[in-house]
């Protein structure tokens, strides 16, 4: 019971704030609403049993992704915003054809069967940090690689688009 | 005890509006945010899967979702700042350079 109104106020916190930051003119507040969704997906997340990816959830996601994107967004201007159209002109079809989507994967999740009651009561052995990491560094070892591969790519990536072109 | 089907449910809501969000926004720094928003709505699936099934994969997952939006947001954020640079604008609409 205590349970379900945790997940109602963090669903109800999620969706307001992910509406409030697709319909911001300023991206500025965009991101705040975006901070605001990230802390309470990592209580869903806590929710859920899964304490370590609550914290690289805040860490990762709000420490360093939208810290990046709130450095860009003040890089370049923002004066400009405050009178420009926020959206183009097919946006009531979009915003329908979504409450379509909605309703219809609304539809077949309430009309199937889940497994409805199975754990969340009893903690299993293996949810916690030292699990997680036997798992992601036997099992999923070579996966592992292969992401720092992509980390890789996407510094270099970064550095090589980014950088000013010197003349020679 | 929540029910899994209310997850599945949050997550569609959440990836709905990063839909429409990517579709139907013009400034790209909210296309870029939508994106993440539904990388996040996959991720909230993974993990209540994850527990409900008892088994460590989707966490796993959840692992290389974060590392592959990541090095996504550095990337574009790169190319965000070169079409800033060469065009002048950030809006989606005016890079139509590739229109006959």
């Amino acid at each position: 019971m205590i349970n379900q109104l945790i997940f109602l106020y963090f669903a109800a916190v999620i969706i307001v704030s992910a509406v409030l930051m697709v319909t911001r003119r300023n991206p500025i507040h965009s991101v705040m609403f975006m901070l605001l969704l990230f802390f309470h997906i990592a209580g869903v997340f806590v929710l859920l049993n899964a304490e370590f990816l609550a914290a690289v959830q805040l860490i990762v996601y709000a420490g360093a992704i939208l810290i990046l994107y709130l450095f860009v967004v003040m890089l370049l201007s923002v004066d400009r915003e405050t009178q420009a159209v926020r959206a183009n002109r097919f946006w009531p079809w979009l915003v329908g054809f979504g409450f379509v989507i909605a309703a219809e994967i609304s539809l077949l999740v309430l009309r199937g069967t889940f497994p409805a009651n199975r754990g969340q009561a009893v903690k299993y052995p293996g949810a916690g940090v030292r699990e997680l990491g036997v798992e992601l560094y036997t099992k999923y070892l070579v996966p592992f690689e292969i992401a720092s591969v992509i980390l890789l790519v996407g510094l270099v990536g970064a550095v090589m688009l980014a950088k000013k072109k010197t003349n020679e | 005890m929540v029910p899994l089907s209310w997850y599945v449910l949050l997550s569609a809501a959440l990836f709905t509006i990063g839909v429409v969000g990517v579709l139907s926004r013009r400034n790209v720094f909210i296309i870029l945010m939508s994106i993440e928003l539904m990388l996040n709505a996959a991720n909230i699936n993974l993990i209540a899967f994850s527990h409900y099934l008892q088994n460590l994969t989707g966490q796993i997952f959840v692992i290389f979702v974060i590392t592959v939006a990541a090095a996504e947001a550095a990337v574009a954020l790169a190319l965000i700042i070169l079409l800033a640079r060469n065009r002048g604008t950030v809006y989606v609409d005016e890079f139509n350079l590739m229109k006959g």
